[in-house]
């Protein structure tokens, strides 16, 4: 079975995200007053050939623990989804 | 000093490894050795340094890449077995992510890439690394990042701390390590650490762009310096 994982990777709450805050101040400057807070993080697809989605699940937090995250500085989610 | 070999590992996007060639060079008896990123050797080196650069274009995140290259698995083992490692800047960044060191470098909080002459203070002097110079005493150490922030929990900055593995500090002309002086936001000033055993190093400026009068400072040489005197044993 093919598997779609959507992950997200994210600063912890802790981190000051500079790049969210520079986004802020600029929506803040195009009028957005309301905009109170920014976060950006990174976005991830990743395909995944597994028996089942339970395999293919452990396989993803795998590869967010060792590579696609930094347990530091960042938390990871994600969802799988089947493929056709 | 009788013969060292010390290998500087290339990644593709080092830019700083022949500086790093050229400092190392300069000293009588001690030979660089160029060592490429899918390499399964380290040909008999007796240090190794990690140099600056932006290895694998600093994708995903800096270092992140480069800490699974083919001779970063024997680095580690080398590193494991008390073999003494130097990170610097990139290099340092290549340290953390393998776990050889403890913490994150995340984005500067002015958010600039800052590229500038920094000064720093050694806080610990007992290490291989930096017992040529004076406790407390002041260096002038180029820099050049964007993520040279140093962060951890609370609890691995206590326990660094109360380990002297803080090895230097972003202070100010005077020795302070005031907010001013701490440019890149880094937590508790700190610009070097060493692992617990004190043999790997890694530590964002520059020494080996000190290590000359003509490059405007040389205190950056006496780090090599006490690093290839312990590697001889001298």
């Amino acid at each position: 079975m093919a598997y779609k994982a959507k992950i997200r990777v994210t600063l912890r709450p802790s981190i000051l995200d500079v790049q969210g805050k520079a986004a802020q101040h600029a929506l803040a400057n195009l009028g957005y007053t309301s905009v109170e807070s920014v976060r950006i993080g990174k976005y991830m697809e990743v395909n995944i050939e597994e028996q089942s989605a339970d395999e293919a699940g452990r396989v993803c937090t795998e590869i967010c623990q060792k590579l696609l995250s930094n347990p530091v500085m960042e938390d990871f989610t994600f969802e799988l989804e089947p493929v056709n | 000093m009788a013969d060292v070999t010390v290998g500087i590992v290339v990644f593709p996007g080092s830019n700083c490894d022949h500086d790093t060639e050229y400092a190392v060079a300069s000293f009588p008896g001690v030979k660089p050795l160029m060592l490429w990123h899918n390499g399964h050797d380290l040909k008999g080196s007796d240090a190794v340094i990690l140099p600056g650069g932006f290895s694998y274009g600093d994708y995903l995140r800096c270092g992140s890449i480069a800490r699974f290259s083919p001779i970063m698995r024997e680095v580690i083992e080398f590193a494991r077995k008390g073999g003494p490692v130097l990170g610097i800047c990139n290099g340092f960044q290549v340290l953390v992510e393998s776990g050889l060191l403890e913490g994150a470098l995340i984005r500067n909080t002015g958010k600039k890439f800052i590229c500038r002459q920094s000064t720093i203070k050694v806080v610990n002097n007992s290490t291989i690394f930096t017992d040529g110079y004076q406790e407390g005493e002041v260096l002038r150490i180029p820099v050049a990042h964007g993520e040279g922030n140093y962060f951890a929990s609370p609890e691995t900055i206590e326990s660094l701390e109360e380990h002297g593995q803080v090895v230097f500090r972003y202070v100010d002309g005077e020795g302070r390590a005031s907010e001013e002086s701490n440019f890149n936001g880094s937590l508790g000033n700190i610009a070097g650490i060493v692992n617990r055993q004190g043999n790997v190093l890694g530590l964002m400026p520059h020494p080996e762009r000190a290590s000359e009068k003509l490059l405007g400072s040389e205190d950056g040489r006496r780090l090599f310096e006490s690093l290839f005197r312990h590697v001889t044993g001298v």
